[in-house]
């Protein structure tokens, strides 16, 4: 328990969380710079300004649960050390409020106090401890336009004592000023080898024991992001380990759990549509197609199932199909494209899915 | 004297009729004490509330049914008050922040903060956390879910949130990855008509198989239309041998009857008659949404085969339209007229290949 208790010490304003019922996401969240899985090119990059304590302005952007909060809250812990983290960094996410207001009152006046004399280390360990503060804006693309106007001057005039680091999933929200202002890392997807290698890791030290197939089927419906997949594996551990007996985590457990459509069920749809190679009685099939398709989505909307996850789990089965023609299946793309926008705007679900296989149907029927 | 509904709404997990696994699962995270932020997701009636309310009752015990009601009061940045209901017992708490529509940030970030920064004073509680019940998830705005994301990590240990909603689509993915995802699908049919036994039971008196039938034909998945229909059903005859007509809501007939006119004649006046009606509906808080469904769903009943997928693609068309506009009668008016033409234009064709034979 060494582990939790040096923790513990390094973070001592937080309340005392019992290590046992924290998200795992948290525990294992990295320490250092180095712990930080798969970002070879940023970490190294950032390595470098442990030593000659110099750093940028930073953008960190990518898709969700690739590390960027991570790795600066680790990299900021490395440069300052627990004892002067609180007075050396700011972090602001999208649950505080961000308008322009408190742009210019909270961030300008953290950003234009000089840096505290650095205290010592309690822990005896030496920080570098360079002479400027860090504020971190968490989840920056939720900012305003004005708030992100009115930061423009600020990073310039306290660039000094101050450096900010920018965390977002698309670069596009922020504004050109702001953005070139920083230097730019990408955080790129997780390749699925750390990912099984994080995770595997995480499953000893937490004695759960999974096999391959789970730890595959955990990398598949994440598609990348290492936090999904840590928050899957706590819950699947959880729910096996709180039946009696404990039982084997299952790939369909975490499939249940991560919300995926059972592929039986999408078999079973795709089939009504006509997607499975065309036998005998399709033309019977046709003949009374309306009410088929819409009898099978009612039945699937009364399972509760969610409307966009059918559309990509149909979706990848249609394009991935070996005897569908180039052309049907650019029709269904167009289908499922201009779907997925009108769920985005909030259409009804139903009449989406419906019309989805309608369509879809009318494609593939000659 | 309480509704049937609300009478024999099961109070523990034990009692719950369907889903016995979901149950058993909800039942041992409960008792794990390692119990996680949940998304519940599901169609309506689909006993989504009662299930969160006997986990509440499994975590707590009995004083989570100990319930009032209170108003509280927010400021925005603008200064501009906002009044939102909130229903609470000492460990949980329970808000529908689209009452509040724009604002709905606002009350999440002072709500949430406020409860997640104290922690639970009563020292015999079972739970050192409260809960946060947030219904109707699905229309948060995006702003909104974003002020959830760090916070549900952050005051993990103080507070765990239950998310209840109808779909996890409009759900940004970052909540759902923080959230165990729980689906409450719809009971089927057999599954239902035990439930209508039970209620029947309980209430001393037998429900026949074919009303028993026809009432969950009729509910479509929905359990809380069913006992509802049934205490109605009830209230007519107090035997149930009768044969009894199912009595559909003033609106649905009168959805009915819009259809019928649609089929029966096509031409600008009838348009004006349609857009009487059509406003009388939306004059009654009827949602547009079901109003434009369930006329598609009348009109397709009447229509040749090649017409069908054709109305039911400009129903979907509409109906986003009718989402992203501001005038909801335009996009009714508008599928109107396209059912319309296309019905017409439909037999021209035909008559028109008959002179040609």
């Amino acid at each position: 328990m060494s582990f939790f208790k040096q923790q513990g010490a390094k973070a001592p304003q937080k309340q005392a969380v019992d290590p046992q019922h924290q998200p795992w996401v948290e525990k294992y969240r990295p320490k250092t710079i180095d712990d930080v899985s798969a970002q070879e090119h940023t970490v190294a990059v950032l390595r470098k300004t442990l030593t000659s304590s110099n750093l940028p302005h930073m953008l960190f952007y990518g898709p969700p649960g690739t590390g960027k909060t991570s790795t600066i809250l680790a990299l900021a812990r490395q440069l300052f050390g627990p004892d002067n983290f609180r007075s050396r960094v700011l972090e602001l996410n999208a649950s505080d409020e961000r308008g322009i207001s408190i742009v210019r009152e909270k961030i300008k006046n953290f950003a234009r106090q000089t840096p505290r004399a650095q205290a010592v280390a309690s822990d005896g360990n030496a920080y570098p401890c360079p002479p400027y503060k860090i504020i971190i804006l968490d989840e920056a693309d939720s900012m305003t336009q004005d708030a992100q106007a009115a930061l423009r001057r600020i990073m310039e005039t306290y660039a000094r004592i101050t450096r900010f680091c920018l965390v977002c999933n698309y670069v596009t929200r922020i504004i050109e000023p702001l953005a070139s202002r920083c230097s730019k890392f990408r955080f790129k997807p997780l390749d699925s080898s750390s990912t099984s290698s994080r995770l595997a890791y995480i499953a000893t030290s937490e004695n759960v024991s999974v096999t391959d197939d789970v730890i595959s089927t955990l990398i598949s419906t994440s598609h990348g992001d290492l936090r999904r997949s840590i928050t899957y594996l706590q819950s699947a551990s959880r729910l096996s380990a709180s039946t009696d007996p404990p039982t084997q985590i299952t790939p369909s457990d975490i499939q249940e759990i991560a919300g995926v459509v059972p592929d039986t069920v999408i078999n079973d749809l795709a089939a009504t549509l006509g997607v499975e190679p065309i036998s005998g009685d399709a033309t019977s099939r046709r003949a009374n197609g309306f009410d088929e398709v819409r009898k099978k989505v009612k039945g699937i909307i009364r399972e509760g199932y969610s409307a966009s996850q059918i559309l990509s789990q149909l979706h990848d089965l249609v394009i991935e199909h070996p005897t569908l023609t180039a052309r049907q299946k650019s029709r269904c793309a167009l289908v499922f494209a201009e779907a997925d926008k009108a769920l985005c705007d909030g259409a009804d679900e139903e009449l989406q899915i419906l019309e989805v296989g309608l369509r879809v149907h009318k494609a593939l029927s000659p | 004297m309480s509704l049937w509904v609300d009478k024999h709404r099961p109070r523990v997990l034990d009692d719950l009729h369907y889903h016995a696994g979901l149950s058993a699962r909800l039942r041992a995270l409960a008792a794990s004490g390692d119990f996680p932020h949940m998304l519940f997701y599901g169609p309506s009636g689909a006993g989504k509330k009662t299930r969160i309310a006997c986990t509440l009752r499994e975590l707590f015990g009995k004083g989570a049914e100990k319930l009032k009601i209170d108003q509280r009061v927010f400021m925005t940045p603008a200064r501009r008050k906002l009044d939102v209901n909130v229903v609470q017992s000492n460990y949980h708490i329970e808000i529908t922040p689209s009452e509040v529509g724009n604002y709905d940030r606002v009350v999440i970030q002072e709500l949430l903060k406020e409860i997640a920064q104290t922690q639970q004073v009563d020292l015999s509680a079972k739970q050192r956390f409260k809960v946060v019940i947030i219904n109707e998830a699905d229309s948060l705005s995006r702003d909104a879910q974003a002020a959830l994301r760090r916070t549900m990590e952050k005051y993990m240990s103080n507070m765990r949130i239950i998310l209840c909603t109808n779909s996890t689509s409009k759900l940004i993915a970052p909540i759902k990855s923080r959230c165990l995802l729980v689906r409450v699908a719809a009971p089927t049919t057999e599954e239902m008509i035990d439930v209508l036994r039970h209620v029947g039971r309980k209430e001393g008196f037998d429900v026949p198989d074919k009303i028993a039938h026809e009432i969950t034909e009729d509910a479509n998945g929905n359990m809380r239309k069913a006992v509802l229909v049934l205490e109605a059903l009830k209230m007519q005859s107090t035997d149930l041998d009768k044969p009894l007509t199912i009595a559909k809501p003033d609106w649905e007939t009168y959805c009915h009857k819009v259809g019928d006119m649609i089929i029966q004649e096509q031409s600008p006046a009838r348009v004006m008659e349609v857009r009487a009606k059509l406003y009388e509906l939306l004059s009654h808080c009827i949602p547009p949404t079901i109003v434009l469904k369930t006329i598609a769903e009348r009109v397709v009943q009447q229509v040749d085969e090649s017409l069908k997928a054709e109305i039911m693609h400009w129903a979907a068309i509409y109906e986003v339209r009718m989402r992203i506009g501001n005038k909801k009668i335009y996009h009714l008016e508008a599928w109107v007229v396209k059912v319309m033409s296309l019905y017409k234009h439909l037999f021209y064709d035909i008559n028109m290949t008959d002179f040609d034979d």
